[in-house]
Parts: structure tokens; sequence; C-alpha cells
């Protein structure tokens, strides 16, 4: 197969376009995914403004994503144009309140 | 396709010899596990280098045949 052009100027647009960007598989609404699902009520309780994309809906933002990141799953959390992690990461880091000061201190809006 | 966990758990201490690892088989189907990765070389780490850590020892099977591996990581609280 040969090589599309490359999506990574896409990404960057969205990583860096919104202040936090979930990308999961489906919709907040309809998580196609536990994983996804456990990401978005992370950010449903955290009462963060965030973007989501629905990487089942685009392929190339799907296979992208991860080598952009270096990380081999979805779904993956960006704020402030700084991947932080799956949502293995969001569920330590809220629990032990990192989200929190996260999202403080890069002065995102809230919900 | 999946991974048994003994096959998780020794890919995991062939790259991080000193890890303790523990592996839940969550759902009992040998598709969906926990694992939770003690060692000293994630000391100085984010947690997201941590983690990296682990996939770059399962060499790639993370989201592939390895569809559902909840990770957690952590250094020794106290040395031995």
């Amino acid at each position: 197969m040969s090589q599309t052009s490359s999506p990574t100027p896409r990404i960057a647009e969205i990583v860096h376009g919104n202040d936090v960007v979930l990308f999961m598989k489906g919709t907040p609404l309809f998580p196609q995914c536990g994983f996804s699902s456990k990401a978005v009520a992370i950010l449903e309780r955290l009462g963060v403004e965030y973007a989501s994309v629905d990487v089942l809906q685009d392929m190339e933002i799907r296979q992208g994503i991860k080598a952009y990141s270096e990380w081999p799953t979805i779904p993956q959390l960006y704020v402030k144009g700084e991947f932080v992690g799956g949502s293995d990461i969001m569920m330590e880091m809220y629990e032990a309140g990192e989200l929190e000061t996260l999202v403080t201190e890069a002065g995102v809006a809230r919900a | 396709m999946a991974m048994a966990a003994d096959e998780i758990a020794a890919m995991i201490r062939a790259a991080l010899p000193d890890a303790d690892v523990s592996i839940t088989d969550l759902a009992g189907d040998g598709d969906h596990y926990a694992a939770h990765v003690v060692s000293e070389a994630f000391r100085g780490l984010s947690r997201v280098a941590q983690h990296k850590a682990v996939y770059a020892a399962l060499d790639g099977r993370m989201g592939g045949v390895l569809h559902a591996l909840q990770l957690t990581t952590a250094v020794p609280t106290s040395g031995t």
C-alpha cells in the first residue's frame, strides 16, 4: 500500500486548536469502547469544556494519532497541545487530584 | 487472538528484570487484563514514560493482539 499524505498537520491542528481534546472511539454520548467511556466520564466529572475526535470515523487520524503521540492505544487526552495519557493515566491523575491541577494551571474553560 | 497472562508478565520481566508484575484477568476470558508493574527503572520518569516503557516491553502487541490492558505503574516504595 502506498503512503498517503501525512495526517500529522491535521493532527497538530486539532491538538493545538483545542485547549482540551480527547481522541476516542465513538462520541461522548455514545462511546464505542469501555476505555473511551471511562475517559469521557472523567472529563465530565472534572467539568471542563473539551473537544472530541471519533477516530472510528477517520482511519487516517486513528493510525496517525498513535504515531504522533508514540502511544499505541485510544483514548488519548491532550491539554494545551501536550499529551497527557490514556484512560489509565487519566484515572490515576484524577484520583490524585493532578488532573484538576493540570486544567486549572492551564487555564482551561469550565463546562 | 489474545495473550496469556504469563506471556504478558514474561515479556515485561524480560525488558524490566527487576519488575514486580501482577496481572489480573478482569473478565476471565483471557482478553481483558489489568497489569500493575513496579520497577526501579521507573524512578524519575513521568507516568507517560513509565507506561511507554511497558508498551515497549510488549513490543507492538499493545493496541494489537492485546486490546484491553489496564495499566498502572509505580516505583518501589521501600528499598530492600
